[in-house]
């Protein structure tokens, strides 16, 4: 017998089956083996580190003021802080009651959902052709071009503290409404940038194609290129979560009682930082599945865009 | 319904490169009119003056007796009477056909839903496509999706249609398909401008020919006299070398 033999698809006189089963065996051994592997050399690698910093002179010290097992129980409850008291009223949600962790993910949540609407028309103005449209155009860009070149923290203490001390009547004074409002303002100039760069990355033809339909301008951006945009930089759009998420507690510095500024109350009251690794904790808690999430969805459109590409 | 276009001693130019220098043109209703010539002698430039996408220098273009590119004219209700197929297809990716065809009809025209979808229906029916009214444009072929191309130009019942070298983007087994639907549209009267490459087919179709070059409507014709009987030597030369290349 001849090897391989002429006639391998005959299934008579070749299993081949059985060859195809052998085969996935054998790749499926193969990737057990390389994460055993991955595994072992994960958990003895990271083991000399911890040793390594365990068995430190330092080490007392630091835990001791860091990672206090003691301390970290009396703090959590305040950085974690209070939702029980909800709203005082319901629509708009702007009295919210609570505190701590929980009047982060509050402002935060408040703040992306603005965000997204109202860079999203600023994004449009700015996309916006046509001589007519300059006056707007010229605003949105020397808005955009202002509130990027502004420290975001001098953004805050200029809203928050300065607005308030106007005693202007009819405008609110609350610092957290201030505080929420300039991580808008803030971050709607970034998150227009995003949007631009999607919509600049829609070929022109498609506009062209809505055009010669005799869709407005506006119509042609809200039904065609909008949605193709969106799509093009949602993971720019989901980097953006993250970092509101962790740029929401820079609002501390107007006295908020968010969870920073919780833990800045028991670090003054005990001397111990134990609680500022409380609220790391719940920072990470939150921005590593967002960033995981990211990384995914990225993986999966890349993917996706591949096979269409191929097809 | 079916209108009368005129262009007038047109002229347009990108940056200081001519691309169209004192056209005229006539097309009467239920007229077609193909342009024929070299790439970059100006027959895409020409159907987008005519649909307003691009802006003339000089001259003027006539719809019904009416200037409307003067800048009087509102261009959405100019493209409205009418409709332009691309050599790109130009689908809207993350459209169903059966969307991609509604859009114009029911944000534009104000037809309401039911009544565009039965439209939509009709024609794709006509046009052997009713089995693709769910699908996404990339799961279609470049016939298919031309074909569908053209159903969304022809949904809000336009007078006239422009036709921009639609069979060159195609692989040439899928070119029949879609010129068969352009020959039935002749058949039912519609008015065409019809910039094309396929020579069998422009003198097919045609009732007038015009050979561009350069920017100029250099000869002009009945197809018969166009591809039997050129007048001007950069027209014989143009024909010979499509012969040549055996695509006449």
């Amino acid at each position: 017998m001849t090897f391989p033999p002429d006639d391998v698809k005959s299934p008579g006189l070749w299993p081949s089956g059985r060859f195809r089963r052998s085969g996935k065996r054998q790749l499926r051994e193969e990737g057990a083996r390389s994460a055993l592997i991955a595994a072992g050399s994960t958990v003895i690698f990271f083991g000399l580190v911890v040793w390594w910093i365990l068995s430190s002179e330092f080490w007392p010290a630091v835990q001791k003021q860091f990672f206090n097992p003691e301390n970290f129980a009396e703090a959590w409850p305040d950085v974690v802080g209070d939702i029980s008291l909800g709203f005082k009223s319901s629509f708009p949600f702007i009295d919210f009651q609570g505190s701590g962790f929980w009047l982060n993910i509050y402002m935060f949540l408040i703040a992306e959902v603005l965000i997204l609407i109202f860079a999203l028309i600023l994004a449009m103005i700015r996309a916006l052709r046509g001589p007519a449209f300059f006056p707007l155009r010229a605003l949105v860009i020397v808005f955009i071009d202002l509130i990027r070149g502004v420290p975001i923290i001098l953004l805050i203490l200029l809203l928050g503290f300065g607005v308030p001390a106007l005693q202007l009547p009819g405008v609110p004074r609350s610092e957290l409404f201030w505080g929420v409002t300039t991580l808008v303002i803030s971050y709607s100039a970034y998150t227009a940038e995003v949007y631009r760069a999607g919509i600049e990355s829609v070929h022109e033809s498609q506009r062209m194609s809505a055009r010669s339909l005799g869709l407005t301008q506006f119509k042609a951006l809200r039904y065609v290129i909008v949605p193709q945009a969106i799509r093009n930089v949602i993971p720019a759009l989901l980097n953006g979560f993250v970092s509101l998420q962790k740029d929401v507690a820079l609002v501390f510095v107007l006295g908020i009682r968010e969870a920073v500024r919780e833990a800045g109350i028991y670090t003054a009251a005990t001397f111990n930082y134990t609680s500022y690794i409380a609220a790391t904790v719940l920072f990470l808690l939150v921005s590593v599945p967002v960033a995981r999430f990211t990384d995914w969805y990225t993986e999966r459109d890349r993917r996706r865009r591949q096979a269409v590409g191929a097809a | 319904m079916t209108p009368k276009v005129e262009l007038r001693n047109v002229v347009k130019a990108f940056d200081d490169k001519v691309v169209l220098r004192d056209v005229d043109l006539e097309v009467d209703p239920h007229e077609v009119v193909c342009l024929i010539g070299s790439s970059g002698s100006g027959k895409s430039t020409l159907l987008k003056c005519v649909n307003l996408l691009v802006d003339i220098d000089d001259g003027d273009i006539l719809l019904d007796g009416n200037v409307i590119t003067d800048g009087s004219v509102n261009p959405n209700d100019v493209r409205q009477k009418m409709g332009i197929v691309f050599q790109a297809f130009n689908l809207f990716p993350h459209m169903t056909v059966l969307d991609n065809i509604i859009l114009a009809p029911t944000k534009v025209h104000g037809v309401d839903q039911a009544a565009a979808r039965d439209r939509a229906a009709e024609l794709l029916e006509q046009f052997g496509l009713l089995d693709k009214i769910e699908e996404y444009p990339d799961r279609l072929s470049g016939g298919q999706q031309q074909r569908v191309a053209v159903v969304r130009a022809l949904a809000t019942r336009p007078g006239l249609m422009l036709f921009d070298e639609v069979t060159s983007a195609l692989d040439p087994e899928l070119v029949a398909e879609v010129l068969g639907v352009i020959k039935g549209l002749k058949e039912d009267g519609m008015t065409m401008i019809i910039a094309t490459h396929e020579m069998g087919f422009a003198r097919d179709v045609a009732d007038e020919v015009c050979f561009l070059d350069s920017g100029v409507i250099l000869e002009q014709g009945p197809p018969q006299q166009i591809f039997k009987n050129p007048q001007q030597a950069r027209t014989r030369q143009f024909l010979q070398r499509i012969m040549d290349a055996g695509r006449l």
